[in-house]
């Protein structure tokens, strides 16, 4: 029973870092209806200029806020070049060119930073905390939270801003809020710019829990997706639930089925996303998708 | 006259299937065999991205999972080369039922599925496969793989020689078949399902079925060409059918053009010699092959989405406007000189008389 509360608390760990990069799925999806695969290698590029400013004597805080910048004019950047284009075309050229993106990044993080292990520092204290017989660490408790802030602040920002309403505007019914003045295309480059940042923070979460290397991104991105799907791809509290829910079951699929539970995690996480797909494409929370002929 | 026609058609067909032979037997023959065996791999590539270009080219479905069906392919041969002893030429046709199987099997869930949610569903396909191939031990001998001996050449030729023909002799007729089906009624139902499903069912097509039917055919391709680069690698194992095999999959079939039956085997070409190119420029080293796929890869999607075919189509009927227009005046349609102005009436009354006997002939 010990064993199982403990393996639920880690399991929530991971969730918090899987939640993350789904808020960061679902930021996209819901500006512009598909999924970014290059997302979990521009966390990962990201995570990298942040390392690079560590390794110049830069203080924690400034590097993190600085590569949370640097993510930000990415995103945009790269939704204005190569997205743009493809934005109102069929879904293929936009999955392909997310993919192209993905190998890029991936390529480009390979030929600057090369393939050796870097360790990344963590921001929680490496405190550990006994209830009951279970250790919660610090290191627990700080990514089950950076999650929770995301998305109280992804919610804040969509609901209660003005510029919130009118991103969410925009992605509704593009046509219409054109004519009344918003700008569409600034408001998806918005939507990408702040899909990279939050996925800069939960690469900066995952990078000091795993080593830093160009492919460290990939799992973590699988399981994301996983959790994306789960909750609904469209919804903000759907992926973090999705992601608690991926992350308790890897785990305790990890440590149950014994030796081929280990490499089974992944092949349960893609059964989620295909079970999901199949019987309730719209997820746990999002909006079934309906379409006019 | 049209049996005339078609047997002007008919006789250039053979024309140019005997020139295609001709073009696809050389480099065989004069090139040294390490050059045939990275052509052999090329045809290999070219067999999985034909059943792509099929399903998302003419059914239009995406998919992100065809290294999974070629680990079908792959697999059962390899399973029945190694341990049953079958011959590998054996092996070729029980890859291709078998990853049909598969293919069909997973096209009855996937016709529910569009767009985003298809891509999606075959990526976390192509990601589970090396997986699951890990922990089925007993049949796959997990991470370490099969070791299988390759087929013996044919006659004369030296191994690589024999194995390249055979996959572009396969891929030739993979092609053909391709270009038949999607000539007749099921082509046109396969685009009819692409371009509008509603107006499609509204016709009477059944639509799941025939999105399945793509599915099943497609995993056929792949499968075939997994068998096949099983031989020509020597081995299997889980990784040799990773993601990484289904995105250069996807990139040869976007970069050869979808919608074109000379896409397959551009694309081979394209994805089996950049990286073996790209390797050669200084100081990138190995980032290199990435980071130019990639940026190919978008260029492609966004400058060309036809793709090289696309490109080659529009390079010809470039040309083909140059030499109208820099022809000399004086000479009408077909290069052929106006007739004297005596005899303008006896040519129109031998048009009248040919257009009325084809009249009556149809």
């Amino acid at each position: 029973m010990r064993q199982l509360a403990q393996q639920v608390v880690s399991g929530l760990a991971s969730g918090g870092i899987f939640a993350s990069l789904a808020l960061a799925f679902v930021l996209v999806h819901r500006a512009m209806g598909v999924v970014n695969f290059a997302q979990g290698e521009i966390a990962m590029f990201t995570t990298f200029i942040a390392w690079s400013l560590l390794e110049t004597g830069m203080p924690y805080a400034a590097a993190f806020l600085l590569a949370v910048v640097a993510a930000f004019a990415i995103g945009v950047g790269v939704e204005r070049t190569v997205i743009r284009p493809v934005e109102r075309g069929p879904v293929l050229a936009t999955v392909i060119v997310t993919i192209g993106l993905a190998t890029v990044f991936n390529g480009l993080a390979g030929a600057i930073w090369l393939y050796m292990l870097k360790a990344f520092p963590s921001p929680f204290p490496a405190r550990t905390v006994t209830v009951d017989g279970v250790a919660i660490s610090d290191q627990d408790l700080g990514l089950i939270g950076t999650s929770l802030v995301v998305m109280v602040l992804m919610y804040a920002f969509f609901q209660h801003t003005r510029i919130g309403l009118v991103m969410r505007a925009a992605a509704l019914d593009p046509v219409t809020s054109r004519l009344l003045g918003v700008r569409v295309g600034w408001m998806l480059a918005l939507g990408w710019g702040l899909a990279a940042m939050v996925g800069a923070v939960s690469g900066m979460m995952v990078a000091p829990v795993v080593f830093l290397e160009p492919n460290f991104m990939q799992t973590v991105a699988i399981y994301a997706l996983a959790a994306a799907v789960l909750g609904g791809i469209d919804s903000a509290l759907g992926a973090v639930i999705g992601g608690a829910v991926v992350g308790v079951t890897v785990n305790l699929v990890g440590t149950y089925l014994g030796s081929i539970g280990a490499s089974l995690r992944l092949v349960v996480a893609l059964a989620i996303i295909i079970c999901v797909l199949v019987v309730r494409p719209s997820g746990l929370l999002g909006r079934p998708d309906a379409q006019r002929v | 006259m049209r049996g005339a026609l078609l047997a002007i058609r008919r006789r250039r067909l053979l024309l140019l299937g005997a020139a295609a032979l001709c073009l696809l037997a050389t480099p065989a023959l004069l090139l040294p065999d390490f050059v045939t065996y990275d052509l052999a791999y090329a045809g290999v590539y070219a067999i999985a991205i034909l059943g792509l270009v099929l399903l998302t080219g003419f059914s239009g479905q995406i998919s992100l999972g065809q290294g999974a069906f070629m680990a079908v392919g792959g697999y059962a041969s390899a399973i029945l080369v190694a341990t049953s002893g079958w011959s590998f030429y054996l092996t070729l046709p029980v890859a291709g039922v078998l990853a049909t199987v598969v293919g069909i099997v997973v096209g009855i869930p996937a016709a529910r599925l569009t767009g985003i949610y298809l891509a999606l569903a075959t990526f976390a396909l192509s990601l589970a496969a090396p997986a699951l191939l890990k922990e089925a031990v007993p049949l796959t001998n997990g991470a370490r793989g099969i070791v299988v001996s390759s087929a013996s050449p044919v006659g004369p030729l030296s191994q690589e020689q024999s194995q390249y023909l055979l996959c572009w002799g396969v891929a030739g007729v993979l092609l053909v078949v391709a270009v038949n089906l999607l000539r007749g009624r099921f082509g046109r139902a396969l685009m009819a399902v692409r371009d509008s499903e509603a107006a499609a069912r509204s016709s009477g097509i059944n639509v799941p079925l025939y999105r399945a039917a793509a599915f099943g055919i497609s995993a056929f391709c792949a499968g075939v060409a997994g068998a096949l680069l099983s031989d020509l690698a020597g081995f299997v194992n889980p990784d040799s059918f990773g993601p990484q095999l289904s995105i250069s999959v996807l990139v040869g079939a976007v970069v050869g053009g979808v919608g074109s039956m000379l896409g397959p085997v551009l694309g081979a070409l394209f994805v089996e010699f950049l990286p073996i190119r790209a390797q050669d420029i200084p100081r990138i080293g190995t980032a290199a092959p990435a980071v130019i796929e990639g940026l190919l890869l978008i260029l492609v999607v966004l400058m060309a989405p036809t793709g090289l075919a696309g490109l080659l189509a529009r390079a010809r009927g470039w040309a083909r406007g140059w030499v109208v227009r820099h022809r000399p005046r004086a000479t009408g349609p077909r290069g052929v000189e106006p007739p004297p102005a005596e005899l303008r009436g006896v040519a129109m009354v031998i048009d009248a008389r040919v257009a009325e006997e084809t009249e009556v002939r149809q």
